[in-house]
């Protein structure tokens, strides 16, 4: 019970049976106590959430209208564009919410890379991240395929086709995971289910990952935990203000791009019907996937290449362990810090690379930014051991507060970073 | 480190840049439509000659099974207009109470009816090569509008080491230079009914206009739900950062 103060009889009569109020406040409310010093870095956890929302509302009433049949899909995509109303609204929220959910999702992730918050004690809550990272790649996955454009259709099949490196059950897997021997309307169906159902699932995950945060609480751009009442201040009215003044300048680029630019993540090809028997020039996956596809073209064997494109994310599962270094903040870690952009630029050079076709300088670049980007992780690992930290400031408010009267707002300090 | 990060990527992007304009076939030009930009709204008389160009040329080979008759007064047509136009098509319905399928004028709620029953047939009238539906050519390729008026203009005379396939024609714009439909328009291929002079300019400027609508029909509503929207979360996330700064200001 978070000491909640009401005088309202019928909230009184609710929580005395069902303690729901205090929960809620206790969540994301007054009584949830939270590092003063979280700067706008902090904003994407809740607007990844916002992300999850937008995707499942109008995914709910795409559903009523959509139908997963591969003679009929593609026009009932079109059915929805042009004769449902505002259907061209929803699909094009729908669509631009997956890509604006793997941009808040990535800078998320970053910013817990930034800031080391993946360390000792919120190594699950890091590890939950993961999960919800890969739950998401799933459900986008199978959701562009369900317009059975050709995009859809042929990444489909390059995607699937993949499991069939694995020696001996693979071709097994294949045609159980397509339900025949094509991708066909079985394929079709079993990913409309799932593309339903999985969203539900990430809920789940996003239930235990808030329940991890809320264990130890946020961490902070210093990286130090907080010692009293000083260093902290209820999220609510302090952090709901600022994560509402973060939805605003999210839903304004989110509705730029809805409005004015709704293809500018898509294919041009995911407009032509599905057709097996002609292949697109270049197949190219979403642009959230590119890295990952770099990845997987840089390495000649099949089945290495999958197995270093998964890996280049089960290896976020063992990052905690991985980097030993007991100081959590790259502001206190002048070499961490400098491995930390080149590991971003390395991740947006694979991007770049992945959307390129595999061959001359492009495979060149992308071979040396894969190697790069496993490197990474074994340099931070000796890093942790012979790297030397700045020293650390004693507490929160010492660091936010010093300077006396003319201190800066908290969140400008820790900007500054 | 930064610098030389910074000088591999400048280079990496130049090399693609110059590979994939030799495979897709020389940049398009660009043209100024109405439509582009946050304003952009779609010019009626070009939709119209557009509409013209279609039913008169395109017609005959590609199909437009997106759209209806019906969709027409978006163009500024009235009912009765539409209703004659679509009369002048026959479309085949049923079956009737004897089974049979029959033919029937077209009413506003059909839709504009493809020249061909199905691809194969599609194919084996053009030489193998089925003339696609133009319904959303304008979101299916790279440059949209800017590709279909590109490669109607793009007939040229092929370069003297150049060979074209047998049957097919050389193509500026089109990726590897050759296409199978034949230089489709010439001056004065369609007498417009508002009197503008049908150069092949004319023609590929406002067909190309005219795909943009029927793959994009929303693209005005859009556009100006759009301006609303930005500027309305524009002032509330002004209101909602005074919000969190008057919250914050007394934490200090």
């Amino acid at each position: 019970m978070s000491g909640l103060k009401t005088n309202n009889a019928v909230i009184r009569w609710i929580e005395y049976r069902l303690p729901i109020f205090s929960f809620l406040d206790d969540a994301v409310g007054s009584g949830y106590p939270t590092p003063r010093n979280l700067n706008y870095w902090w904003n994407f956890g809740s607007l990844a959430g916002l992300a999850l929302v937008i995707l499942m509302l109008t995914g709910i009433m795409l559903a009523m209208q959509y139908t997963p049949h591969v003679i009929f899909a593609f026009d009932s995509v079109e059915r929805i564009m042009r004769d449902v109303n505002s259907g061209w609204l929803l699909r094009y929220i729908h669509m631009n919410g997956g890509s604006f959910f793997f941009i808040v999702v990535y800078i998320h992730i970053f910013r817990g890379l930034y800031y080391g918050s993946y360390k000792a004690p919120r190594e699950l809550l890091w590890i939950l991240g993961v999960v919800i990272l890969l739950l998401m790649m799933a459900t986008a996955f199978m959701g562009y395929v369900l317009p059975w454009g050709q995009m859809s259709f042929w990444g489909a099949t390059v995607i699937t086709n993949l499991f069939s490196a694995i020696p001996l059950i693979g071709e097994s897997i294949v045609t159980w995971l397509w339900g025949g021997f094509a991708v066909d309307n079985p394929t079709l169906n079993r990913f409309y289910a799932l593309h339903y159902l999985l969203p539900f699932v990430i809920v789940g995950a996003v239930v235990l990952h808030i329940w991890a945060l809320h264990r130890f609480g946020s961490s902070n751009p210093l990286g130090i935990e907080a010692n009293g009442p000083q260093d902290k201040i209820p999220f609510h009215p302090y952090y709901t203000a600022k994560d509402a003044f973060g939805v605003g300048v999210f839903l304004v680029l989110f509705a730029a791009i809805v409005f004015f630019a709704p293809n500018l993540f898509g294919e041009p090809d995911n407009y032509i019907p599905a057709n097996p028997l002609s292949t697109p020039a270049h197949i190219v996956p979403e642009w959230y996937f590119l890295p990952y596809y770099a990845i997987l073209r840089a390495i000649p064997d099949k089945l290495l290449g999958v197995v270093a494109m998964f890996g280049s994310i089960l290896i976020l599962f063992v990052l905690p362990w991985i980097d030993r270094s007991p100081v959590r903040s790259a502001k206190f870690r002048p070499i961490y810090k400098q491995f930390f952009w080149i590991f971003l630029a390395d991740c947006i050079v694979l991007g770049y690379i992945g959307a390129k076709p595999p061959e001359g300088i492009f495979l060149i670049v992308g071979r040396l930014a894969t190697a790069y980007y496993f490197l990474h992780f074994f340099i931070i690992f000796v890093l942790s051991y012979v790297e030397r930290p700045r020293p650390l400031p004693s507490s929160i408010g010492e660091a936010v507060l010093k300077g006396g009267g003319a201190a800066p707002p908290a969140a400008m300090a820790g900007e500054k970073a | 480190m930064k610098t030389l990060t910074a000088a591999a990527l400048a280079a990496v992007i130049a090399l693609g840049a110059g590979q994939a304009a030799a495979a897709e076939g020389a940049a398009l030009p660009k043209y100024d439509w109405s439509f582009s930009g946050v304003f952009g709204k779609f010019d009626r008389a070009e939709l119209q000659r557009g509409l013209q160009v279609y039913r008169e040329v395109c017609s005959a080979c590609h199909g437009l099974k997106y759209v209806a008759f019906r969709n027409l007064e978006a163009l500024g047509y009235s009912e009765d207009e539409i209703k004659e136009m679509s009369a002048e098509y026959s479309v085949v319905d049923g079956p009737d109470d004897e089974g049979e399928m029959f033919e029937r004028a077209g009413r506003p709620s059909d839709y504009f009816p493809s020249p061909f029953p199905n691809d194969k047939a599609a194919a084996a009238a053009n030489n193998g090569a089925a003339p696609p539906d133009l319904s959303l050519m304008a979101k299916a390729r790279p440059g949209g509008p800017d590709h279909i008026r590109g490669l109607l203009l793009g007939y040229e005379d092929p370069p003297a080491e150049f060979e074209a396939l047998e049957g097919l024609s050389y193509n500026l714009y089109f990726p590897g230079n050759q296409i199978a439909m034949a230089a489709p328009l010439f001056d004065e291929a369609v007498e417009y009914a508002d009197g503008t002079e049908a150069t092949t300019e004319q023609m590929a400027t406002d067909v190309a206009s005219f795909l943009m609508w029927t793959a994009e029909p929303y693209l005005e509503e859009r556009h100006s739900m759009g301006v609303k929207v930005v500027l309305f979360l524009l002032v509330f996330t002004g209101i909602l950062y005074a919000a969190k700064r008057k919250v914050w200001s007394d934490l200090h």
